[in-house]
């Protein structure tokens, strides 16, 4: 009886994993054909490779994807580290239903709207004050920043909830200041939350699509916008050449880190037996 | 005693650490708060502004809605774009396609999703962890490649027609790019990891002996999964759906590269209105329209439902 249920579990993986692998398998593989049709095998190729380096619009929205990245993941972590900290820390205060909720919004409200509300406001502002003149990176990065922070402060909020707060309790005991306490225990705690935070807004403003279309000014095309406008013409093979490298990075990236989390927790979970080995 | 003096004896650090405390609270909140209020919901605040005027062929293409005039300030309020809304079928047809596409992705997903996160919950150790590694493994990979992936699999010269062609099943090269159908696998293909994540977490805290006890006491292995398993998994089945609904019904980008020109969905007709038709208020007023029907009921409902789980811990 339990054989018949897990043949059918084991089939069901196998199934499964194959519809997740085998598109991104064939983009691979099709990366090094020479030809330009996806059906005809024409012979192994690095020709499409060499055509991506050269194409330098590809490589200048490559480069703008990679800036707005750092910067918004960044500028995000310094804006949702606090907001998660507010919503696990602070109690009630004064306007804290409007706070959980546009922290909570962002999360679920179609990309389409929020491109359309942040472009509406830029051009308003830029009317009323004269800021920002026209629309490229920065506007990009503000758009990135609002919605990563809202991620980024719902991942440090169940971080600090998941969180014992006697030790945090006992410092304020001994009369360390709240800034302190915050800065010598709570931030190395919540350290390897902060950092899939910050991954996690790179990754979502590296992946953006809509909202950069709606708040990008002309000359600040990024990489996801230049591969929209080439695909919806159909396969190209440099595509899937990107595509490949996009992969490999993505892949080597979650392997390194998914080795150290393992390495970390096997050291904690020894020393939690006592057995930590002597230096 | 000493407090006098110590007052009197403060460095530039000791006033600043007696600010922080004081204000250092209002600080913290503030700046995030000051942030959202300004990029999340103030945007909204001139969306419904502008989803009240008329288009016009200038920079900005919209009437202003305050004018000056001698007397004061007068408001023109049209009511215009939301009847347009209203009296031409394409949006509501818009709206309801996007509801049920997005239903029938979701039930989909979910009928793929949950003997995976079965399977990866009930695998040994190591295996589990390489498993569950695979199943993250392509979120993080760029969502436009993965949708890009399915172009070249479902075009009709795409490697399905051309095997299909090859082996003399079919003749004619078959129509699935451009279909719903090719929305539908698009939709389930780069949701699926969505999906299975809740669902694993809740099939793996679940106690197997539970489903042990039912079928020593005589449960079939069906009765078993039907009564024990499938109500415990039930907080994962929708959180899982929700993960996956909510992104695919406002979706533009699969229906866009994979659709064919009638799938309508609402958010490709949003950015259709701004971008081909540059009708900023239509496309304002759909915004508002689709925040209205889509977005706050489904704040309404998780918000019942996270009431619901801390009443019953």
């Amino acid at each position: 009886m339990s054989n018949k249920r897990s043949t059918f579990l084991i089939s069901a993986l196998v199934f499964g994993f194959a519809f997740l692998y085998v598109p991104i398998l064939l983009v691979i593989i099709y990366s090094f054909n020479e030809g330009k049709l996806v059906t005809v095998w024409a012979g192994f190729s690095t020709k499409w490779y060499v055509s991506l380096f050269s194409n330098d619009g590809m490589i200048d929205a490559a480069w703008n994807s990679l800036r707005i990245g750092v910067m918004s993941a960044t500028l995000a972590l310094a804006l949702g580290t606090p907001a998660g900290l507010v919503m696990s820390r602070f109690g009630r205060f004064k306007g804290r239903t409007l706070f959980s909720g546009m922290i909570a919004a962002p999360l679920v409200m179609p990309e389409v709207i929020t491109g359309l509300s942040l472009l509406l406001l830029f051009v308003t502002l830029e009317q009323m004050i004269g800021w920002p003149a026209g629309r490229g990176l920065s506007t990009i990065t503000i758009a990135h920043t609002t919605f990563c922070a809202a991620y980024v402060a719902v991942v440090v909020q169940s971080r600090l909830s998941g969180m014992d707060t006697s030790v945090e309790e006992a410092a304020m005991d001994l009369g360390a200041k709240p800034a302190k306490i915050f800065f010598v225990i709570t931030l190395p705690m919540i350290l390897p939350a902060l950092l899939a935070g910050w991954l996690l807004s790179f990754t979502l403003s590296l992946d953006d699509l809509v909202i950069a279309s709606f708040v990008a000014g002309p000359g600040s095309t990024t990489l996801p916008m230049k591969v929209f406008s080439s695909v919806r013409l159909g396969v190209s093979p440099e595509i899937n050449a990107l595509a490949t490298l996009i992969i490999l990075t993505v892949s080597v990236m979650i392997i390194i880190a998914s080795l150290m989390i393992l390495r970390s927790e096997r050291m904690r979970s020894r020393a939690a037996a006592g057995t930590e080995p002597q230096p | 005693m000493s407090s006098d003096k110590q007052e009197r004896s403060l460095t530039l650090k000791q006033r600043f650490d007696r600010w922080m405390i004081k204000h250092g609270r209002v600080l913290v909140i503030g700046i995030p708060y000051f942030w959202l209020f300004l990029f999340f919901l103030v945007p909204f605040l001139i969306v419904l502004k502008i989803s009240f005027s008329m288009a016009e062929y200038a920079q900005p293409p919209y009437t202003p809605l305050f004018s000056w005039i001698e007397e004061g300030i007068t408001i023109t309020v049209n009511f215009g774009n939301y009847l347009f809304l209203l009296s031409d079928s394409l949006y509501a047809t818009a709206y309801l396609n996007s509801i049920r596409i997005a239903a029938i992705s979701t039930i989909i997903t979910l009928l793929i999703g949950y003997p995976m996160a079965y399977g990866i919950a009930r695998a040994q150790g190591s295996m589990r962890s390489v498993l569950l590694m695979m199943v993250i493994l392509p979120f993080w990979t760029s969502f436009l490649i993965r949708v890009y992936a399915w172009i070249g699999i479902l075009d009709r010269e795409g490697l399905i027609n051309a095997f299909l062609l090859w082996t003399g099943i079919i003749s004619e090269p078959l129509i699935m790019r451009q279909t719903e159908f090719a929305v539908y696998v698009g939709i389930v293909y780069t949701y699926l990891p969505f999906m299975i994540l809740p669902l694993y977490s809740t099939l793996e805290k679940m106690d197997v002996s539970l489903v042990e006890a039912a079928l020593d006491l005589g449960c079939k292995p069906w009765q078993a999964f039907a009564k024990v398993t499938l109500p415990l998994s039930m907080p994962g089945i929708l959180a899982g759906s929700l993960l996956v609904f909510i992104p695919a019904v406002g979706e533009f980008v699969i229906p866009e590269l994979l659709g064919g020109p009638n799938t309508l969905m609402i958010g490709r007709t949003l950015w259709n209105e701004f971008f081909a038709n540059r009708d900023w208020p239509i496309a304002s007023a759909v915004a508002i329209a689709m925040l209205i029907f889509l977005v706050v009921p489904i704040m309404w409902f998780q918000h019942i439902q996270t009431k619901q789980e801390e009443g019953q811990q």
